[in-house]
């Protein structure tokens, strides 16, 4: 479904990723781990199309993102980092224009919409403008548009950061009762997450993969057998270099 | 249909703040006293417009670039610009989006004047075309200044820097034309540059108009001013680092 390869970026001299190279099938949750200035962001970000990477190739449901941008973008469902919206619009207000922008129109829209206040369980503050809901809500919101057109690929940048516990387990929820039919990347420095919800976790470092494979089969390269310490492992000593 | 959709959120975002409202007052109040009072409207004693046509290239200089402002500057700085090029938008479907609904905007605030047309018609018989001609002008005008603005507001986060940035190049564009400014450079640059220079500002074209005289280039001008700033827009965008 999703099929990343060799992908580089860089800003001036910094090269933030580095062949980086990977795939995503349906029914696969993958994690993405690594330090914050790791690269997830940035990889994320060429996934979606929003940065041109240097070079390497993005393959989105067949589609090359670089050369059929519209069409790939499409079949991807994005949740940026922070989970930007426009504050002063209401729920449903910027979920019609969302879904707008996604090519619905009449009935088709307005089911759509329902569809993702629904799962997103926003009935209460739907005519509320953005700017006034808490944090938690605003991540809801973010993710309705995500789902909005159920999109056969999905990407979260730190879809949990920030939340409390109970908002946390809503959003993994949300994410593993999607997961069977969908290919679905999420980015997060929490370890917890990846036994949570993750079928397999690829960890980054300094641009590059550094460990790729179910969350058992990571444990196994400890001696204690705990995520948190193959993560030091494999991540400390690159980033002192 | 897409830039549709993102008109349709731009203008309504001017609504659903206060600054359509602040924006609308300042301009209706400070055109209609600086036309009744600074250039006697009614002390001329000739049914015109010109008095009001006058000031819209100093009015809009103010004015635009605070609605522009935060065309791409607060996208950026929100975040939000995120989520608008990852959907299955083109970059140029979303620039003409937001550059329509700011020029929209503007053209709102112009035809809200039209009191001044019935006055103009009550007191004598203005010659309409004129008055039409005025109308065509300064809303060329005002989309020139929109797309000098969205191109600032699309170089920055700051919608602080995008304001200043796209006064001083409207002020540039401006007096580049200007009689009192062209006359000065007369008297010591060679003439053919002066002409020149003063051919790209927005002045000469607006005057022409103003005179009702709707010359095919001086339309032309103001399209290819547009075309140019929102090309120029389109390679800003592209070539940003980040949000």
């Amino acid at each position: 479904m999703l099929e990343v390869k060799d992908l580089r970026k860089s800003f001036g001299r910094i090269e933030a990723v580095r062949g980086v190279s990977f795939t995503v099938g349906k029914g696969e949750v993958l994690g993405f781990l690594g330090p914050n200035g790791a690269g997830k962001t940035t990889t994320m970000r060429m996934i979606t199309g929003f940065l041109p990477p240097n070079s390497g190739s993005i393959m989105v449901n067949g589609f090359n993102v670089e050369e059929k941008p519209v069409e790939a973008k499409k079949s991807i469902g994005y949740l940026p980092e922070n989970a930007p919206s426009y504050h002063s619009m209401t729920v449903t207000g910027f979920l019609t224009f969302i879904a707008e922008l996604r090519g619905y129109s009449g009935s088709e829209k307005t089911d759509r919409i329902e569809a993702a206040i629904q799962k997103c369980r926003m009935e209460k503050v739907r005519h509320q403008s953005i700017g006034t809901l808490s944090k938690g809500f605003r991540q809801r919101v973010c993710f309705a548009q995500a789902i909005l057109h159920d999109p056969p690929i999905l990407i979260m940048d730190e879809p949990t950061d920030g939340l409390d516990p109970n908002q946390k387990h809503v959003v993994r929820e949300m994410i593993r009762s999607m997961a069977p039919t969908k290919g679905i990347i999420v980015s997060t420095h929490i370890l917890e997450e990846v036994d949570a919800v993750c079928t397999r976790a690829i960890i980054i470092s300094n641009g590059t993969i550094v460990a790729n494979g179910t969350p058992a089969s990571l444990k196994g390269q400890s001696p204690s057998g705990r995520l948190d310490e193959v993560f030091r492992m494999l991540t400390m000593d690159r980033e002192e270099r | 249909m897409k830039t549709l959709a993102v008109f349709k959120r731009e203008l309504k975002s001017y609504f659903e703040s206060p600054v359509a409202y602040v924006f609308l007052v300042v301009f209706l109040v400070l055109s209609g006293f600086l036309t009744f009072s600074v250039t006697q409207y009614y002390e001329r004693g000739i049914a015109e417009l010109q008095p009001f046509f006058f000031w819209h290239p100093w009015v809009f200089l103010l004015l635009v670039p605070a609605s522009t402002m935060a065309l791409w500057a607060e996208e950026r700085r929100s975040g939000t610009i995120e989520l608008l090029l990852t959907m299955p938008v083109t970059m140029t479907e979303a620039i003409m989006g937001k550059f329509l609904a700011a020029w929209a905007f503007i053209v709102i605030g112009v035809a809200l004047t039209f009191p001044l047309v019935l006055t103009t018609a009550y007191l004598g018989s203005p010659d309409l075309g004129v008055v039409v001609a005025g109308y065509v002008g300064s809303i060329l005008l005002a989309g020139a200044y929109v797309s000098v603005g969205m191109l600032t507001s699309s170089m920055t986060r700051s919608t602080v820097i995008s304001f200043v940035l796209a006064l001083v190049f409207c002020l540039i564009l401006l007096l580049a034309g200007w009689t009192p400014i062209t006359s000065f450079f007369d008297k010591w640059a060679p003439n053919w540059l002066v002409d020149a220079v003063a051919a790209l500002s927005f002045m000469p074209h607006f005057e022409s108009i103003q005179r009702g005289v709707l010359d095919l280039r001086d339309v032309l001008y103001y399209i290819s001013v547009m075309v140019f700033m929102i090309f120029a827009t389109h390679l800003v965008l592209d070539n940003r680092k980040s949000a």
